[in-house]
């Protein structure tokens, strides 16, 4: 189902308006060293902001039915499952000699 | 029933004449028939390949083809079954065909999606044959890296393209039939009444959906590579083959979900009608429908325990594919118990799902011992392996998919098939599947590798073993190719409900009209009443042609 | 109600039902295309884990700034979409064409803003292949991430090129009075589509282009 009721131009513009302030707000801190893993953290989780924002709003899945909520979130968690499981194999490999992260190759010429 | 009846009602058959009105229709029903033809079409051809294939095995020395053409053989067969002939088979022939007449509507939801992914399968199939014709692949169907990305001189391209577009093909049946199961159910169809083989294809779009666009990608990315040499797997550069495998498996392993499932949902079918009896379990068996689909998207690791995973990722793997069989398993027993004190006939199609059952059985419980850690450092990439696949595709989802042709035959076509050529050719088959994949069983425990076409001499015997059976099961294919043609023209004319099944596709015409039903169905009944008579259950405001 | 009656198709009951069965149908297919893309996320994020020093480094001879502007330009683009999407629910048809077509312009800003950049890295040697040169130590993961950059920014225009496609169709439908209050659902279809694609380069940019920025 649709959204029924016609979401109001504010909202629209409420929502334009702070997807550019997260823009910049997320070029910002790229330049700014908060030890990496909080650098990571902290762009993943605007990037997630915005488009959790487009998709409620711009693609008014907050106004839709359960069903539309599901398939929403269903490629995405699916994708965690891919990530997840790959990453898991990747963490977890033995490192090829201390000190080294557990790259397949170290760079060898073409 | 007289033949000029049948010739002077109005179905979907003889709605219109000419090619036009086949190559340009939008009814699911047409659309299943251009499937069923291309599929088989593909099936021979992946036959072939396979022929070839076990002729060359029956000397261990290299004799019929070399080295590089046998590793083309196994390469097209692979890929000409899994992507051509498996995958589709049911859900675009008998899915559908019955999806929406099981659930009491007038077409797919989309039809035009409908025709568009006939039209893409085509296509698809077209950029393969055009590899195999140029030469073809010799990578495997799994297309590894970096043989396939770098270093192979064959058609790699051409054939990642092919099935490329055959996935979109995947994509939009997945898609029609979810949103038809949501969206187009008859009024008093609820969810727990539908039958399983509608729980069973729910189940395979979602993995359809989910699973599809990922090959897809990878696919692109290996095209890229070769193209551009853009450098993603390869090792040189610090790229990693086992990423592709994560990739590749991925999908590929609830593929082979894709390919079960649907079969299920026939065997669910069959049992129900062939003992007159209601499912045991009917809930039980259409949550283990989706807990498969859903379970089977965790457990790709376990193609790759032997090829450079952690000890890590193995483990939680190997632990989640024991999870997976659980579902399959009680599938298979509540199938036991619904045959338990029913009344049994042994019609051809019921030969299928019981063969099924037990075939099946033993496919998946030679997937436990491969899942098994220890066990598939010994037996990865032997003949154990082939085994346990074509137990579960060819002994599970080719003869569940033979069972449904027959048992749905009638409906399709107005005719009955041959019965005592029907039972006979089921019964070669099985003798011939067996005798075929039985011994690579052993070959494969006592260490004869997949791919090879030589081997040690004292693997002759078992080899010549698998060929004999091979040629047995050749026939038994080409047996219901003969005689259901036949049927189309001698075959004795069939009413609305020869099998006296339930189920709404049994309430209108056979064939059926194009809009399906002459009037909306309503439902008052769940599936496989079968304590009752099919009169007393729909309440049709008009009743149906019998 | 004739006149939506119109576009109802055979199959459905009502008109109802098949806007349903559109809406769902088109949240399936994004859900293809976000595991679509999402393979090419898995395989960046496995890289980037191992070869992060490479991955940063390279990331910086991205021009930031013209990414940047290119994610404003999207932002911007799925507001001029919502609102197209608006007017067609209030029946107006004018601002619905001016809207589509605002889409459609900052599409191809983008677009070009996209083969100006594409353009630099040829000529900064830094397209995978055999003209490929960067600082030695760094070079081969490098060379890994520009082919992840190419693939993915490039898939990416492959689908704002198709939704530039839908929005020109739908720009002349709506000159011919084809949507109404009533119907408009190819907008809205169109409209989910060049979301999703927005979506995708809101991920895609500070994975790209500010991975190295602090470094």
């Amino acid at each position: 189902m649709n959204a029924k009721p016609v979401v109001s131009v504010t909202i629209y513009v409420l929502v334009f308006f702070t997807l550019l302030v997260l823009t910049a707000v997320t070029t910002a801190i790229a330049f700014v060293d908060l030890g990496g893993g909080i650098n990571n953290a902290a762009a993943i989780t605007i990037a997630v902001c915005k488009a959790l924002l487009v998709i409620l709003y711009f693609m008014h899945v907050r106004y839709s039915d359960k069903l539309t909520w599901v398939f929403a979130a269903a490629g995405f968690f699916w994708l965690l499952i891919l990530i997840g499981g790959t990453m898991d194999d990747v963490l977890t490999r033995p490192s090829l000699s201390p000190g080294t992260a557990s790259a397949p190759t170290q760079a060898n010429p073409r | 029933m007289n033949v000029s009846a049948i010739e002077r009602r109005e179905h979907y058959l003889n709605v219109n004449y000419g090619i036009r009105s086949w190559l340009f229709t939008t009814d699911h029903k047409r659309i299943a028939w251009l499937y069923l033809l291309s599929v088989t079409v593909f099936f021979f051809i992946g036959g072939l390949f396979a022929t070839l294939m076990r002729v060359e095995l029956m000397t261990p020395q290299g004799d019929l083809v070399q080295a590089e053409t046998y590793n083309k053989l196994f390469t097209m067969h692979g890929v000409t079954m899994v992507f051509f002939f498996l995958i589709p088979s049911i859900p675009a022939v008998l899915g559908n065909f019955l999806v929406p007449m099981m659930i009491g509507a007038r077409d797919l939801a989309f039809p035009r999606l409908n025709l568009a992914s006939w039209y893409i399968f085509i296509l698809g199939g077209a950029f393969t044959l055009m590899a195999a014709a140029a030469g073809g692949v010799d990578t495997g169907w799994t297309f590894y890296t970096p043989y396939s990305s770098i270093y192979s001189n064959t058609h790699v391209v051409l054939t990642v393209v092919g099935v490329f577009i055959t996935g979109f093909s995947s994509i939009l049946t997945g898609l029609n039939f979810i949103v038809t199961i949501h969206k187009m159910r008859a009024p008093g169809m609820t969810w727990f009444r539908l039958p399983l083989f509608i729980w069973a294809h729910y189940a395979t779009s979602i993995i359809f959906i989910l699973g599809t666009p990922v090959i897809a990608i990878t696919l692109v990315l290996v095209g890229l590579e070769r193209i551009f040499r853009l450098g993603i797997f390869d090792p040189s550069l610090g790229g990693d083959p086992v990423l592709f495998q994560h990739l590749f498996w991925f999908y590929s392993h609830p593929a082979v979900y894709i390919m079960i499932l649907p079969a299920m949902g026939v065997v669910s079918e069959l049992i129900a009608c062939f003992s007159r009896k209601r499912i045991f379990g009917y809930g039980v068996v259409a949550f283990a429908s989706l807990a498969i689909a859903v379970i089977g998207f965790l457990v790709w690791g376990h193609h790759m325990f032997v090829a450079g995973q952690s000890v890590h990722a193995s483990m939680i793997f190997s632990l989640l594919s024991f999870l997976v069989a659980v579902p399959s398993a009680i599938k298979v027993f509540n199938w036991t118990a619904t045959l338990y004190k029913g009344s049994i006939s042994y019609d051809a199609p019921m030969l299928y799902a019981l063969g099924f059952i037990g075939l099946f059985t033993i496919g998946g419980l030679t997937g436990l011992f491969l899942a098994t850690l220890g066990i598939d450092v010994h037996v990865h990439d032997t003949y154990f392996v082939v085994a346990h696949f074509h137990y579960i595709m060819v002994g599970g989802a080719v003869m569940g998919y033979l069972g449904g042709i027959h048992f749905w035959w009638p409906k399709m076509t107005g005719r009955i098939y041959p019965e005592i050529w029907a039972r006979l050719a089921a019964l070669i088959i099985f003798i011939g599947f067996n005798l075929t994949f039985f011994p690579q069983f052993v070959l494969g425990y006592i260490g004869m590798p997949r791919r090879y076409h030589v081997y040690p001499p004292e693997f002759q015997v078992l080899n010549v073993m698998s060929t004999a059976g091979a040629s047995i099961l050749a026939v038994g294919y080409l047996l219901p190719l003969v005689y259901l043609i036949w049927s189309l023209r001698y075959g004795a004319v069939a009413g609305a409900n020869p099998w006296r099944a339930r189920g709404l596709e049994w309430q209108t015409a056979s064939p059926p009209p194009t809009e399906n039903f002459d009037r909306t169905p309503v439902v008052t009944e769940g599936a496989y009443a079968y304590e009752k008579e099919p009169e007393e259950i729909y309440a049709l405001r008009k009743p149906a042609h019998v | 109600m004739s006149k939506v009656e119109a576009f109802r198709q055979h199959h459905f009951e009502d008109v109802e039902q098949q806007h349903e069965a559109s809406w769902l149908g088109m949240w399936v297919f994004l859900a293809t295309e976000v595991m679509f893309f999402g393979g090419m996320f898995a395989c960046y994020f496995v890289y980037r884990h191992w070869y992060l020093q490479a991955f940063a480094s390279a990331s910086n001879h991205l021009n930031l700034w013209l990414g940047a502007i290119n994610t404003a330009v999207l932002i911007c683009s799925s507001f001029t979409m919502a609102l197209a999407v608006h007017s067609a629910e209030t029946n107006r048809r004018k601002p619905l064409i001016t809207y589509l077509l605002l889409t459609t312009v900052l599409g191809l800003v983008f677009l070009g803003i996209k083969l100006f950049e594409y353009y630099s890295k040829f000529e900064e040697h830094l397209v995978p292949g055999s003209s490929f040169r960067f600082e030695e130590s760094l070079a081969r993961p490098a060379e890994i991430f520009f082919s992840f950059y190419f693939a993915m920014t490039g898939m990416h225009a492959v689908h704002m090129i198709v939704g530039i496609g839908l929005l020109t169709a739908l720009i002349l439908q709506a000159r011919r009075s084809r949507f109404s209050a009533a119907y408009h659902t190819p907008v809205e279809l169109t409209g989910l589509y060049w979301h999703f694609v927005d979506i995708v380069w809101i991920f895609l940019f500070p994975l790209l282009y500010l991975l190295g920025r602090h470094v």
